[in-house]
């Protein structure tokens, strides 16, 4: 613009049939303007900053052709909407947000029709993330197993291995010792509690109450420092494993969880009394994204969203896995099915978990943390040095791998974010024929335009949060 | 048996238990006659959709694995369907269940099976313009060619 208008007087009126021109035809591209100038009028203009227009982002959808369009966003992509006529109406318009959006979480696409700012149609689409981990599996031994799914979630990597180790065993038909499966409970019941507290950083960060994040990331730290005191690694652990537990539990393990026990409560308090009564996190988060249970159970959500709905539904309850039905611990429920509720679940089951964790804690079995069944079990650091036969027995499970017997299974677990399931098909030999997961994230994020449609494109990033959809989870 | 009512209704349905979970094998035809039968029965909750590659394994090459819950009952039913592979193509369940919309994709996707009924039966975690169904059997691994820039300079 060489010859910008005069804005510091306020005058709204287009001088010249030049920006006339450049100006998008329509009321809502008039509108934008004469607000924008209004907002500029009275300040000190740069010279270099011009005039707004549309320039760039309406123009460029109604003028390129569709060849043009294929080749930018790759070709063939079902964006249906660019096909559509009745979509290409004057008054929508498509944004794309991802998938490099800062608050999708990963590397999510999402593609909105906005009407004004709402939002009446959207579509995920996914797969940025993919890197082939089903073909993988079918790759590496049943021991090598978790190393691959552990990496699926990256915020429950431990419900993967346990998922991924309890179908493998039940497969084996192998009985794991007590206090296996005690650890298994502690270390997936604390992952849930640090899953969630991240879910707290990102909902309370997507919509401006920037500490949340900091104070979710803070207390987050108390898990993963423990995490890797007890398995060497913060996150990715291949902890949990077919027949047991890696490792036993550290010394002075007991401490560590009871300062971790003592920590919390004031923390989810203290947040509690930032956000629950808070009137603009109200504001933003009730009635914001509504899902039905029946919308729910037919897309196949699962987790906190589908019992913020009202459904009273968790698999620790109805398909317990590991003894985790001999600790008491309540099914948080909501009743609305919106963000806040979803909220208030996942507040509430932090403190569930905390106080099962604090059961396991007090009622550690004493005892072996892994299986007795040689035949997954490598022998014991000791033999190796004084048996042949123990050396090559080792080596034999780490090279090639115990064999589990033909057969199928479907084993589910409750993630943080709902089912986490895996079929895992054996022919006999040392590695999966076939390994598929159902992520609980790529069903919820299937959910989005039922969550999404009719609401305000400023509500998105604030519904989308509050699904916690982790994208590793989605695309795998 | 909990499913006493589904099995008099298809005779030809397989019921069994496999690892203390309860399985059913339906014909391709039967399958979307079945489901609907099972919804009407209960079974609400729509869980899991997948296919594997049994190559010869099996009479049929595919077999795909439906995986619904009864909320009501607790109760859950697995369904295997065979797919011969050399007509892989399977009846869509989206009028039942919505759910079953990303799953199929994924099935189609990753084993080429396309499924009939389907409204938007496209590519869902590999790129529109990928070649083959990477988790066929036949599908190897480490296979993708690289090109490399003057490379037979």
């Amino acid at each position: 613009m060489s010859d910008p208008p005069d804005m510091v007087t306020g005058n709204t009126e287009a001088p010249s049939g030049e920006t006339q021109e450049a100006a998008p035809v329509g009321g809502a591209g008039e509108e934008r303007r004469r607000r924008h100038d209004l907002w500029m009028s009275g300040t000190e203009v740069p010279p270099d900053l011009g005039r707004y227009t549309d320039e760039g982002s309406q123009e460029m959808l109604e003028h390129e052709d569709a060849g043009m369009l294929a080749e930018q966003w790759g070709t063939l992509v079902s964006d249906d909407y660019l096909e559509d006529p009745a979509a290409s109406d004057e008054e929508t318009q498509i944004v794309n947000m991802g998938p490099q959006h800062p608050a999708t979480h990963g590397v999510l696409r999402l593609q909105v029709e906005l009407e004004g700012e709402t939002i009446r149609r959207a579509k995920p689409i996914i797969g940025y993330l993919h890197t082939g981990m089903e073909k993988t599996a079918e790759r590496l031994s049943f021991l090598q197993g978790p190393t691959n799914v552990t990496r699926m979630d990256y915020l429950s990597p431990f419900f993967n291995e346990l998922c991924f180790s309890l179908a493998t065993e039940r497969l084996l038909g192998i009985e794991i010792p007590p206090r296996a499966r005690a650890i298994r409970v502690l270390m997936t019941e604390m992952n849930r509690v640090a899953s969630h507290l991240v879910w707290l950083a990102t909902q309370g960060l997507d919509i401006g109450a920037l500490s949340m994040m900091l104070y979710g990331w803070r207390e987050r730290e108390l898990f993963l420092d423990f995490f890797e005191k007890v398995t060497g690694l913060r996150m990715n652990h291949n902890y949990i494993r077919p027949g047991g537990v890696a490792a036993d539990l550290p010394d002075g393990w007991e401490e560590d969880v009871e300062a971790i026990l003592a920590a919390m409560p004031g923390g989810l308090a203290d947040y509690e009394g930032m956000l629950t009564e808070n009137p603009i996190f109200i504001e933003r988060t009730q009635g914001v994204g509504v899902i039905t249970p029946e919308e729910c159970l037919a897309y196949g959500v699962t987790g906190p969203v589908l019992r913020a709905a009202g459904v009273d539904w968790d698999l620790r309850k109805v398909a317990p896995y590991s003894g985790i039905d001999q600790y008491e611990f309540e099914v948080v429920t909501g009743q609305h099915g919106d963000t806040y509720d979803r909220y208030l679940v996942r507040l509430e089951e932090m403190r569930q978990s905390l106080a099962i964790v604090r059961q396991v804690a007090e009622s550690m079995p004493a005892g072996d943390y892994r299986s007795d069944d040689r035949k997954v079990t490598p022998p014991p650091r000791a033999r190796i040095d004084e048996s042949m036969e123990a050396l090559i027995h080792h080596f034999k499970i780490f090279t090639e791998g115990f064999k589990v017997p033909a057969g199928e299974v479907y084993e589910a677990v409750e993630s943080p974010r709902g089912e986490l399931g895996m079929y895992l098909v054996s022919d006999g030999g040392t590695k999966p024929w076939r390994l598929h997961v159902r992520g609980p994230s790529f069903a919820n994020v299937q959910a989005l335009p039922v969550l999404l449609t009719d609401s305000l494109i400023a509500d998105t990033v604030a519904t989308l949060a509050s699904v916690d959809p982790v994208l590793g989870d989605v695309d795998r | 048996m909990a499913f006493t009512d589904l099995a008099a209704r298809f005779p030809q349905a397989v019921f069994r238990t496999s690892y203390g979970q309860d399985v059913v094998r339906v014909e391709r035809g039967d399958l979307v006659a079945f489901v609907s039968a099972a919804r009407a029965d209960g079974f609400d909750f729509f869980i899991d959709l997948c296919a594997v590659d049994y190559l010869t394994r099996r009479p049929h090459r595919f077999e795909l694995v439906v995986n619904i819950v009864s909320t009501k009952q607790e109760s859950r039913l697995r369904i295997l369907t065979g797919i011969p592979g050399g007509d892989p193509v399977a009846p869509s369940l989206t009028g039942l269940y919505a759910g079953a919309n990303f799953y199929e994709r994924e099935a189609y996707d990753l084993f080429g099976i396309r499924f009939d009924g389907h409204p938007d039966l496209t590519r869902i975690v590999l790129p529109d313009d990928w070649q083959g169904h990477p988790l066929r059997k036949d599908a190897p691994m480490g296979s993708v060619p690289v090109q490399f820039k003057e490379a037979d300079a």
